[in-house]
């Protein structure tokens, strides 16, 4: 019998058929979502609605917990796709026993993340179940968002691609924070809401193509899907890539590939080349930019590959996330 | 000081200058140099930087039989799966293994029906999960080579110190020197040089790998495993072979030593004892892994939980001839078709420094 298991839910290449054997062909919709958030018109409203759920373990990790997460996240999904975060709703499933303490620690950051962005927490739901039943606590939120910056998503030859600051950190550091490693490092995950930064370079470009969050799956695995459903070929350039030091030593010791690991608070956007300046300065201009660069081209508009320019001057082809089992990182 | 942009520089002007004695290489002896990267590591690194490809048709690179998870044979791993049957049992292993499949099904399926199998990436935290569950046997299945068998060690000997009666190890590890002498012994590929293995050199020392010079009149170079590294082991291992000098070079001085970690593999052959291994695709090597001595039989999962053995099912799998270095992944006619990193035939693909999984990963061509 076929069953679910954890490679399901990497956000790689089994995630991806799941997706599409299970529930697109059976959701059939004509409003195919190539993002983590919808966008549709209510009324005179161009509105954005995203919904995420967050099983991470341990629920407390550096630079963050579940809960501050779960509102990054959610507003993260808004901000790329164009949408000023409005509402927000949350809902919690809680096993028996786990300490009230902890509850309200992981609340509280919810509300200071919200409240970074102006965004209101107005509804919610509790469930609690049986000890054993799930694993202390998790959060699913659903985030409701103006567009403000509709994207062009028409993509040219020669255009910038262009991310906010150092990748992988995320990952790294909640697989240390669990603690199964044996490795003691400073890496703090770089969970933080993104809609400011975003604001800033909408601000500074009226023409960015296309944002996304590279969260599960990693930079890599994010740039596939942009190269497979627009049917473009990127091509990076390896040491432009930002990698902090010490997440390229954790990387190398457990045999993990920095492209591929988890990010919560970086953006990568693609934007046309004379606009290229303008995005940097106004994402460095941040301090969760300053790391900002570019770090690859669009090379043609019909092939859809991701390539990847190493320093000894060869190209080759990346792919989706495989069998790396990372399971609740998010 | 170089800056960092000039990494790029310096590592096109050390290509270049290996592509030039390549050539040298060619034009004296009539072909292309071919050398063996012995570890898995290398076979990823290689791949992933794009040494391999950017050295295509001037350096033939043959992965060698450097991966421990690839050169498992197949009644071992089905017998480490079919411990899972037992009643009140936790299997500890680490992460490659889960994914690799016996002839029936993996420890992965096993564990989605609701076995107790986890990953550890440290054999010591498997000690520490039989500490918390004492009413269960928890069982380790130790592979590795020498970089490794000291960790299997260092949890052996925490289990000792601290009394802990239900954890014992499975051991299937492998030993590097013997299957290179198999290799040279075999004759079946053709040679010029070894790029040899860093993690596994730093704990037994440039001394242990000069039988290689010495008895087989082999150059071979010890490496690191950034482009730079590897790069300039290869230019070494050429300028030996032009010259005709078979010496064993330590190219990576800043961890590797003369003699290795002298601690490490005193704990080794504390515990652990020169035994008969069976090799994926080659067959039983004489004193080719280690396995427990017999006063440490109360450790020994082989001796606790006897496990018949009984006849692989056999695929059209070539892994054996691809860690003997015979053929490169993609003249497998499974390759990227029926056996991919999600639905793996065999180990090479499984393992995250095997050569398929190196092949499939970052040298694909679609």
């Amino acid at each position: 019998m076929e069953r679910i298991t954890l490679a399901h839910g990497d956000g790689g290449e089994l995630a991806h058929k799941l997706i599409t054997d299970v529930f697109v062909s059976t959701f059939r919709n004509e409003r195919h979502a190539k993002f983590d958030a919808a966008t549709f018109a209510l009324g005179t409203h161009e509105l954005a609605v995203t919904t995420d759920s967050f099983v991470i373990k341990p629920i407390f990790f550096p630079g963050g917990n579940i809960g501050k997460l779960a509102v990054a996240g959610t507003i993260n999904d808004l901000a790329v796709v164009g949408a000023i975060p409005k509402v927000l709703t949350c809902s919690f499933i809680i096993e028996e026993g786990f300490p009230i303490r902890h509850l309200k620690t992981v609340v509280q950051s919810m509300a200071e993340e919200a409240k970074k962005t102006n965004v209101a927490i107005v509804a919610g739901d509790t469930k609690v179940v049986e000890r054993g039943s799930a694993d202390g606590l998790y959060i699913n939120t659903t985030g409701i968002g103006i567009i403000s910056h509709p994207l062009e998503r028409n993509m040219d030859e020669g255009d910038s691609v262009i991310v906010s600051g150092s990748v992988g950190d995320h990952g790294v550091a909640v697989l240390v924070a669990r603690g199964e490693l044996g490795l003691v490092s400073t890496i703090e995950s770089d969970c933080t809401s993104l809609y400011p930064l975003v604001a800033k370079a909408l601000e500074a470009s009226q023409r960015i193509r296309l944002m996304r969050d590279p969260t599960r799956g990693g930079l890599a695995t994010t740039l596939v899907e942009i190269c497979e459903d627009f049917g473009v070929t990127i091509e990076l350039e390896e040491e432009c890539i930002p990698v902090k030091r010490e997440v390229k030593g954790a990387c190398e010791l457990l045999g993990f590939d920095p492209l591929y690991l988890a990010n919560e608070g970086k953006v990568v956007m693609i934007v046309p080349k004379e606009d290229e300046q303008a995005v940097l300065d106004a994402l460095r201009s941040q301090p969760e930019g300053k790391d900002a660069a570019v770090i690859g081209t669009v090379r043609a508009t019909n092939k859809g590959q991701l390539l990847l320019r190493t320093p000894l001057g060869t190209t080759r082809r990346l792919y989706r996330l495989t069998g790396l089992m990372l399971p609740r990182i998010c | 000081m170089l800056e960092v942009t000039d990494h790029s520089t310096l590592s096109q002007t050390l290509l270049q200058e290996v592509k030039t004695l390549a050539d040298r290489f060619q034009q004296t002896f009539g072909r292309i140099p071919s050398f063996m990267e012995v570890c898995g590591s290398h076979t990823m690194a290689l791949a992933r930087t794009g040494v391999k490809k950017a050295l295509e048709g001037y350096v033939r690179l043959i992965s060698g039989p450097g991966c421990p998870v690839c050169v498992t044979d197949q009644v071992t791993i089905d017998a480490m799966i079919s411990l899972t049957d037992g009643v009140n049992r936790i299997i500890c292993t680490f992460g490659d293994m889960v994914r690799v499949p016996g002839s029936y099904g993996t420890l992965m399926q096993a564990k989605t029906e609701g076995k107790d199998v986890r990953v550890v990436y440290s054999p010591v935290d498997a000690v520490r999960i039989a500490e918390q569950h004492p009413h269960q046997e928890v069982i380790f299945l130790g592979i590795g080579f020498e970089t490794t068998i000291p960790i299997l060690a260092a949890a052996v000997k925490e289990a000792e110190e601290k009394q802990v009666r239900n954890f014992s190890m499975w051991m299937s590890t492998k030993l590097v020197e013997p299957i290179l002498r198999q290799l040279l012994h075999d004759g079946e590929v053709a040679l010029d040089g070894f790029l040899l293995p860093g993690h596994v050199s730093m704990v037994m020392g440039r001394k242990h790998f000069e039988f290689l010079a010495t008895e087989y009149n082999m150059p071979a170079v010890i490496s690191g495993f950034e482009a730079l590294d590897m790069l300039s082991a290869l230019r070494h291992l050429l300028l030996l072979s032009l010259e005709q000098r078979a010496v064993v070079l330590n190219d990576y001085k800043s961890v590797v030593t003369e003699q290795g970690n002298v601690q490490a593999k005193y704990w080794m052959n504390h515990y652990f004892t020169l035994c008969d291994e069976a090799w994926r695709g080659i067959g039983v090597i004489f004193d080719s892994g280690m396995d427990f001595k017999s006063e440490y039989n109360q450790f020994n999962a082989k001796v606790k939980f006897p496990i018949p053995t009984r006849e692989p099912r056999r695929t059209k799998c070539r892994c054996g001839e691809v860690i003997r270095g015979l053929i490169d992944p993609p003249q497998c006619a499974l390759f990227g078709r029926a056996c991919t990193p999600l639905n793996p035939i065999g180990p090479c693909m499984v393992s995250s420094e095997g050569s398929c999984a190196a092949y499939y990963q970052y040298m694909r061509e679609e």
